[in-house]
Formats: structure tokens, C-alpha cells, sequence
């Protein structure tokens, strides 16, 4: 009897972001989407203890508490307002992961705009603090809409920092930087070839390889062997649907 | 103690069209609304907004005022992007720098600190630097000789901010949790002004908070100003939180003509007291599209 017929794909997702975080201590983790946001919960919670959550305001918080508790509830531990997190930003103390609207081969990431910068076919957010994050510390991407839109061979504006580009920046770009891994809702990704270009790492159950590289606008590095992502712990599970997320909201951002 | 007490008729009196503007805040958060809505009543144009932005940047952008917005983002919170500002983009009607959070941070306070650059790794191999050849960089001296950013100071013309409380000569206190960066905006600036949802006698300080709140000391300020919901409809904890729904009449309004006038003559042809009364009517007057 297969248990992952069982598991959601937003579950696989979770997990994976999880595992950003495997092997960190006293570092402040930071993670964007819903997925992300269980993950670093997640990890928290399991394997890696130490992490520092923030409260998504101005503090850290204790714990790993659910997605959408109320501010009153939760329980702070340290004031962290704007101008103290670019002291923790720039120590290297911190894992994050961002989001995406493009990615690309290298692992430049854009939220900035699409189209010419000049005038743009669409203006996002802005570059946000993707330039500082990716020269400082480990940055990792999450994706929940893998597509040749989203995957493209060229970012349209570099907003975190890509291999190609960080080595052409020289020594002082390349010091702190690495980009982690990729999390797309099809499976997970990084950066391990000899040149740091996109390497598929796992596919979520329930998908395939064909799937990926058609939904990629580049040319995906594929291992002989390709893993599955994988499954949630039993214990994982049931922090994930019983203490995390008792409403859901993960089958909200990712479809079952 | 000098009294710094102004309008908001005198404060816009005091500025001038083509000025480099910073407005204190982030995203839709403690923005000062009050005076941006009396930037737009005003004649002065061409002007280059200097904002960790929000819906400050978005009204500016669509009411014409500006020539260039210096920016890392620009956000509703809520609502991702403000659709103001993302249609003044995509018509290629401002001018721009964007830049990484941090930079922006350093350079306000290079400015604060009358220095012309500080040195980062934010911004090494992006686009930031790509795409705004005036950003320069700087090598250590020392035997690291490492090449690095250097942010140039974001020196302003003038700056506003709004605080919870301040009084007659300028010291501001914030009771929310995040002070931003509204110290070093006024630093960075010429001209600097302080907008309060209410000015207290100076001993009441005490009673409405700790000493870390008073962040902005009178030594930053040039004006002050009473604005009772000066930050509406962006957040001004712990005195209100963001007018949700209002923001949500802010930003669909944008996508249709007739809704943005509608919009535009019922919060924004009105002088502040006019504002004030029209947001306090019951929530379906929030569409704008009431006659």
C-alpha cells in the first residue's frame, strides 16, 4: 500500500521547503507563500530546532505557531523592526526563502517587472530586497506555478542574483552567496552541476519528468536517476494537517 | 523650545515643483497620507519621490506630480502592487531608480551622515546596477580590496513622516512596532516635516509611552503638523489598523475612468476636513460610484 496516494501536493511541497532548512542552528529563517511558511514551521518543529521564526511584523516570535493566529497569541522574544533585520541580512545570520516570478537556468530570480525596464509589459512589486538577500546569504525559491512563463531562459529583470551573474560580480558577489534550491508545485530543484546551472533534483509524486521539462523554458539538467521528492513522516503529517494548517490553506495555494 | 506648529496649506507653501520629496512610511503602513492628499490639491508638480513605497507613490503617479520615483518596491501590503503606479510604469510615465531595500536604507543614512556613498554587497551583479549606470562602485583600501556597491546619499529636498504623537516643537514618539526608517528620511533632508494624529504638552509623552518610542527627536524636525487620520487608509498602529475595504475602493478604482473620477471628486477634490467626513461615511460609499 502506497502512503502517497494519501499525501496532497501541497503536503510534498511543504515538506520540501522544509528541507531548505535542514542542518541550520541560530539562524533567522524567513519564508514567503503558504508552502514556505509550513516548511520552516515544519523544520522548526523536527530536525532543525533552532531556527528563529519572525512574527511577519517587527519580531521574533517563540515556537512554530499555526498559520493564522492572531498577533495576540503569539509569544515574542526579541524586537526585530526593518533596520534590524539588514543587520541580520548582511552577518549572513539568516535562510529565507523568496518568491519567484521568473526563474531562470542560472537562478537569477525577477519580481521587478516584465517586459522592457524602460516601460514595462507589467510592473511587479520592485526588486525588494532580492539584490542584498542573494550576495549575503543562502537564498532559496519557491514557485507555485511552474510553467515556461515562470521557468524562463532569461530573467527580464535580475532581481536575486544568479551563478553566472554573482561570478561575473567577482569575489565580493560570490563570498556569501548560494542559491539553495528550487520548490515548484512540479518538483525540486538546484544548482549542484559544474557550471551551477538548474539540475532537476526530485519529482513530486504523482508527476513526471516529461511533465517538468515541458513546463521549463530552458534546458534543465536530468540525472540518469531522478528520486522522487520525499514523503512526509507520519509525525509530519499530522503537525502539518493537525497543528500547522488545520484550515487547509496550503490546498488553497497549491492544488491537490 | 520654538513652536513648529503648521498647516498643511503651509507646509505644502514651503515646497517648491521639481523638488526631491521623501515620504516616511512602508508599503501601505504609517504613510503620511495627510499631507500627500495636500501634495495633490497643490499646483506643485515634476516632482522625484524618494519612498519605501505605497499608496504615497500610486496616488502621486496618477495624479501627474511626478517625474521620478526612487524606490525598492512599491506595495499595498494586502494587494501586492499599487495599480497607480504599475499603470504609470507600464505607460512608461516615470522615471526611475530602483534599488535594493538596503541600499535605499544606506542611502538615507549617507545622507543623515553627510557622507556620499556607504559600501554594500546589495546590488553586486544584479540589475539595480545594470540598469542605472549613475550607481558606481567602490574598491576597499585595505588588503581585502574589495569592490562594493557604493550607495550614493539619497539627499532630499524635503521629507514628511507621520508619527502617533508629537508636540509644539517637534519631537515625534511612534507607538507602533516599527519605527521604518521615518529618522533617517528626516535626516537626509533639507526641509523636514513631522505629521501627528495628535499633538500632546510634552510631559504627556510619558504617559502614552516608554522612552524608546520617542524616536524622532526635535533636532530633525523643521514642522509639525495635527493630522487626525493623517495616515488613512494605511495603517497607523495601535491608533487604527488599514482601511481595508477603503484600499480595496482605492485600488479597483483604477482600473475604470469613471470610478477613478467618482473616486477623485468624493476623497481627494476636498480639503482634508472634506476627506475626513467622506471616509467616515457608511462603507457602500466607498465604491465611489454614489451621486
Amino acid at each position: 500500500m502506497s502512503e502517497s496516494t494519501d499525501v496532497s501536493r501541497a503536503e510534498f511541497c511543504a515538506v520540501a521547503c522544509a528541507e531548505v532548512f535542514r542542518g541550520d542552528g541560530e539562524v533567522m529563517a524567513s519564508a514567503f507563500g503558504t508552502a514556505p511558511a509550513l516548511g520552516v514551521r515544519l523544520a522548526k518543529l523536527t530536525f532543525a530546532p533552532d531556527l528563529v521564526l519572525t512574527d511577519g511584523d517587527a519580531a521574533l516570535m517563540v515556537g512554530a505557531p499555526a498559520l493564522g493566529t492572531p498577533p495576540s497569541e503569539l509569544i515574542l522574544e526579541s524586537h526585530m523592526p526593518y533596520r534590524k533585520v539588514f543587520d541580520v541580512v548582511w552577518s549572513g545570520r539568516r535562510n529565507l526563502i523568496m518568491m519567484a516570478s521568473q526563474i531562470d537556468r542560472t537562478g537569477n530570480q525577477n519580481i521587478s517587472a516584465i517586459g522592457d525596464w524602460v516601460k514595462p509589459k507589467a510592473q511587479l512589486i520592485g526588486v525588494r530586497g532580492a539584490p542584498g538577500n542573494t550576495t549575503n546569504h543562502p537564498t532559496s525559491y519557491w514557485v507555485p506555478n511552474h510553467s515556461t512563463r515562470s521557468f524562463v531562459e532569461q530573467v527580464d529583470v535580475v532581481s536575486g542574483v544568479g551563478y553566472e551573474r554573482a561570478a561575473s560580480a567577482g569575489a565580493p558577489a560570490t563570498r556569501f552567496h548560494e542559491i539553495r534550491c528550487v520548490v515548484s508545485n512540479l518538483g525540486v530543484f538546484d544548482f549542484e552541476t559544474p557550471e551551477h546551472t538548474m539540475r532537476l533534483r526530485s519529482v513530486h509524486p504523482g508527476g513526471s519528468v516529461d511533465e517538468i521539462v515541458a513546463a521549463t523554458g530552458f534546458r534543465l539538467t536530468i540525472p540518469d536517476e531522478v528520486p522522487e521528492t520525499r514523503l512526509p513522516t507520519p509525525e509530519e503529517l499530522g503537525l502539518l494537517r493537525d497543528v500547522l494548517d488545520p484550515q487547509g490553506l496550503r490546498d488553497r495555494e497549491v492544488k491537490p | 523650545m520654538a513652536d513648529k506648529r503648521l498647516s498643511l496649506v503651509e507646509l505644502v507653501g514651503e515646497l517648491d515643483s521639481g523638488m526631491t520629496i521623501g515620504i516616511g512610511g512602508w508599503g501601505s503602513r504609517r504613510k503620511p497620507m495627510a499631507a500627500v492628499r495636500a501634495l495633490l490639491r497643490s499646483d506643485l508638480d515634476d516632482l522625484t519621490v524618494v519612498s519605501y513605497g505605497g499608496p504615497d507613490v500610486g496616488l502621486l503617479c496618477a495624479a501627474g506630480k511626478v517625474k521620478k520615483v526612487v524606490f525598492p518596491f512599491v506595495t499595498l501590503d494586502s494587494i501586492p502592487t499599487d495599480p497607480h503606479f504599475r499603470a504609470a510604469r507600464q505607460a512608461g510615465a516615470v522615471e526611475t531608480l530602483e534599488v535594493d531595500e538596503g541600499m535605499f536604507y544606506l542611502g538615507l543614512l549617507a545622507a543623515s551622515q553627510r557622507v556620499p556613498f556607504l559600501p554594500t554587497r546589495a546590488g553586486l551583479g544584479s540589475d539595480v546596477l545594470a540598469h542605472n549606470p549613475s550607481l558606481r562602485t567602490v574598491t576597499s583600501p585595505y588588503p581585502d580590496a574589495e569592490e562594493l556597491v557604493a550607495m550614493p546619499a539619497l539627499t532630499l529636498d524635503a521629507a514628511v513622516v507621520h508619527v502617533n504623537r508629537a508636540d509644539a516643537g517637534g519631537s515625534g514618539q511612534i507607538l507602533g512596532p516599527d519605527p521604518f526608517f521615518d529618522e533617517l528620511f528626516l535626516g537626509a533632508a533639507q526641509r523636514r516635516y513631522v505629521t501627528t494624529e495628535r499633538l500632546v504638552a510634552t510631559e504627556q509623552f510619558a504617559s502614552e509611552g516608554p522612552l524608546q518610542t520617542l524616536c524622532i527627536s526635535r533636532l530633525l524636525t523643521d514642522g509639525v503638523i495635527e493630522t487626525p487620520g493623517g495616515a488613512h487608509f494605511t495603517a497607523c498602529v495601535p491608533d487604527y489598523p488599514r482601511d481595508e475595504g477603503f484600499q480595496r475602493a482605492y485600488a479597483s478604482a483604477a482600473g475604470d475612468a469613471d470610478a477613478w473620477a467618482a473616486f477623485r471628486q468624493r476623497y481627494l477634490e476636498v480639503d482634508e476636513a472634506g476627506y475626513q467626513e467622506a471616509r467616515n461615511q457608511p462603507a457602500d460609499a466607498h465604491t465611489g460610484g454614489s451621486r
